[in-house]
């Protein structure tokens, strides 16, 4: 397997969010689809996120039945589809990006079936190739670690695993055990862009997961706003933020529903208002 | 022990290990060979666990046995009869004569479609209902297609003073209407789906997606053998009372075991409560029939083995029908019950080893079946079902009459009278 990047995978995540703490605040995570609407204009959006003040960037991979996903989510997917996206297009939308940028990493966030039928092996080898650092895969847990955790990691891309409010204590060293890059909690039951967390609740997680892992915890789902963003940032070492960026993208298309170079620009503005609630927030925590 | 069944039909493929039986999966992670399997998220998970640890304890629970039996009888009306079709019979004896021959099966129906709400369906959710009790769940979610699932489980959330929220595709709702009168009146919320192909599949996506926002009040009544593990155990477990009931009735009459069973497939849940109790029997040959839709060759159909391969969603990994980017494709079949793109995924292991024979039923077919069985027996099936009439009409008329056939006559078709009568016009 072919490994240009010698400092990818998960050795670049672990770079830029000790380099964010090193700071002494949050990374901010964006989540945008890869492919909404076109192959251009996403690659125009992805490219807007590090100037902008994104640390990290998921990038999702669409998928036709995103069980975990809200409206929002859902309709980027679709509206990806219709614009000829396929997973070729997006490893190539993440080569594309690393040929400008070789320190933000890359996660890659979706579900199994179109990893599966890429095939696992020749997946991890194209991802890496491409500068992909790390995968988030929603439907799989580690009951199903063997699937594509384990050939991940052995191949250098980082794992990031979802820990949830379901996630007891006895099951957080499952949860854990393979994780690699950072821990991401899902503060809600729900889908994405679904409700807004009890941000007490949230802080206390965090801790509790804390207790179990040196590995960063980031913070995801209906954390939508700067303020919101500001909130987490104080009790996590990172903020991710999606369906708010999905629905700027969406509210940037004109009326054909196709994109524009106004697209990738009222995503940044976006951007930039989370980065400063990250950099603003004042940490609260011993983390 | 090897069954007499034909090998796999990939040919040349290897064919995995013959197990010793076939009724003995799945193994502890929920495979079926390569199939089966928990993808679902976290969220789910500890749930999913809880429900496997429950089921396992309710399993092992005389009193569950009892109440579940009593319930069988009293409210689903069980044991449904084993029905002779002689007229069906005698019929496709005189085609056989007609062409030459001397053969003709003897036709037997199982008559699910007598059971309260006119279903298989009421089997699986009765019990599901009664773990979702014991497990202290107050709120039942359930997707349904054809509507048959949904009605049962509205059913048996009136008959025990359960919340009810079934998902239904806006397509099925829409061809479905007696059925989702049906639901309102017994007091479920019936939510239009609205995503995707609307259809079952999606369905199923926006119950995981209410069931992953409630978790903590939530009993999903999964409806069919498919989902991820314990489901597809579960509601097989469930359903095979319509297997143990065929074996001892055919007994009584024939004093034999039948010599082949066939059953419709959608996700495969009343084929799999059939077939499952016969799995080491040898002499008994199985069909599975898909609905080709169109005609597979077409791409308008819901035959996933036949025109899908193997791939995961909703839970598992099980022959799914997609293009060649892993993105799920739309089934299509006259039949809201069988449009689904996958597969129980006991049935894609039954498949890969030769056990089960699967085939297939065009829409054509299985709306010419419905007429016929209704014209000679005075039985309106329900359309899922009359795929698998339909290759009985083409299959019998080739065996001996000594052969004995069990149909699973799945559901009755009252739900699919108005569909049927707007497709005929003035032709019926």
């Amino acid at each position: 397997m072919s490994a240009p990047h010698k400092s990818g995978g998960v050795a670049r995540i672990d770079a830029r969010l000790a380099a964010c703490q090193a700071e002494g605040r949050a990374a901010l995570i964006t989540f945008v689809t890869a492919g909404d609407p076109d192959f251009d204009t996403s690659l125009a959006v992805v490219e807007a996120l590090p100037g902008a003040g994104a640390d990290l960037i998921e990038l999702g991979m669409p998928f036709t039945d995103p069980m975990a996903d809200g409206p929002a989510i859902q309709a980027a997917g679709l509206r990806a589809l219709a614009g000829g996206q396929t997973m070729v297009r997006t490893l190539e939308l993440v080569a594309r990006f690393r040929t400008r940028d070789t320190a933000t990493p890359i996660i890659l966030m979706g579900y199994y079936n179109p990893i599966y039928i890429y095939g696992v092996e020749r997946f991890l080898g194209d991802a890496r190739a491409a500068g992909v650092d790390g995968l988030i895969v929603v439907d799989l847990p580690p009951e199903e670690d063997a699937e594509l955790c384990l050939p991940a990691l052995e191949a250098g891309l980082a794992f990031i695993r979802l820990a949830t409010p379901t996630t007891d204590d006895a099951r957080l060293p499952a949860v854990l055990a393979n994780t690699a890059g950072f821990v991401y909690y899902v503060s809600i039951t729900g889908i994405t862009g679904s409700a807004t967390p009890d941000f007490g609740k949230v802080t206390a997680a965090v801790q509790r997961i804390k207790g179990h892992t040196r590995l960063p915890v980031a913070v995801g789902f209906g954390v939508r706003t700067a303020a919101h963003a500001a909130t987490v940032a104080a009790c996590a070492d990172g903020v991710v933020v999606g369906t708010a960026l999905v629905e700027r993208v969406k509210a940037a298309l004109d009326a054909e529903g196709c994109g524009s170079a106004a697209t990738a620009e009222g995503v940044a503005a976006l951007v930039r208002e989370l980065a400063a609630g990250v950099r603003g927030a004042a940490k609260s925590d011993a983390a | 022990m090897t069954a007499n069944t034909k090998l796999s039909s990939a040919g040349s493929a290897p064919v995995p290990d013959r197990p010793n039986s076939f009724r003995s999966g799945p193994d502890e992670r929920g495979r079926f060979g390569l199939y089966g399997g928990r993808f679902v998220a976290e969220t789910l998970m500890p749930l999913i666990l809880e429900l496997e640890r429950a089921y396992g304890e309710a399993r092992a629970d005389p009193a569950f046995k009892a109440e579940m039996d009593g319930h069988l009888a009293s409210y689903v009306g069980r044991p449904s009869p084993l029905y002779y079709a002689e007229r069906l019979t005698e019929h496709l004896r005189r085609q056989a004569a007609d062409a030459g021959g001397s053969g003709g099966a003897k036709i037997y129906l199982k008559r699910e479609e007598l059971n309260h709400t006119g279903s298989h369906k009421v089997n699986n959710v009765l019990g599901q209902i009664m773990l979702a009790r014991r497990m202290g769940k107050k709120r039942i979610i359930a997707e349904t297609g054809a509507g048959q699932h949904g009605v049962a489980t509205a059913t048996l959330c009136a008959r025990f003073g359960l919340d009810c929220v079934i998902y239904m595709g806006a397509v099925d709702v829409e061809r479905q209407m007696p059925n989702v009168f049906r639901m309102r009146m017994l007091g479920a919320e019936v939510v239009p789906v609205q995503s995707g192909s609307r259809t079952l599949k999606d369905a199923m996506n926006d119950a995981l997606r209410d069931w992953v926002t409630n978790v903590d009040t939530t009993f999903y009544c999964i409806g069919t053998v498919a989902g991820p593990h314990p489901y597809p155990t579960i509601v097989r477990d469930f359903q095979s009372i319509i297997g143990h009931e065929t074996r001892a009735q055919m007994l009584e009459a024939e004093g034999r075991l039948p010599d082949s069973l066939i059953a419709c497939i959608g996700g495969g849940s009343n084929a799999m409560g059939l077939f499952h109790p016969f799995l080491d029997e040898a002499s008994v040959k199985i069909y599975g029939v898909e609905a080709a839709g169109h005609g597979v060759a077409s791409g308008a159909h819901a035959a996933s083995i036949a025109g899908g391969r193997p791939g995961v969603l909703h839970g598992n990994r099980t022959y799914l029908l997609m293009d060649g980017d892993g993105q799920i494709t739309e089934a299509h079949s006259i039949s809201a019950g069988l449009d689904y793109p996958g597969i129980g995924p006991e049935h894609a292991w039954l498949n890969d080893v030769g056990r089960v024979t699967y085939l297939s039923a065009t829409d054509e077919e299985a709306l010419a079946a419905f007429q016929l069985l209704t014209r000679l027996e005075g039985i309106i099936p329900a359309l899922e079902p009359a795929h698998a009439i339909a290759r009985v009409v083409e299959v019998a008329p080739q065996l001996p009459r000594e052969h004995l056939m069990v149909v699973n006559l799945s559901g009755r078709g009252d739900k699919d009278v108005p569909q049927v009568a707007d497709i005929l016009g003035g032709r019926a």
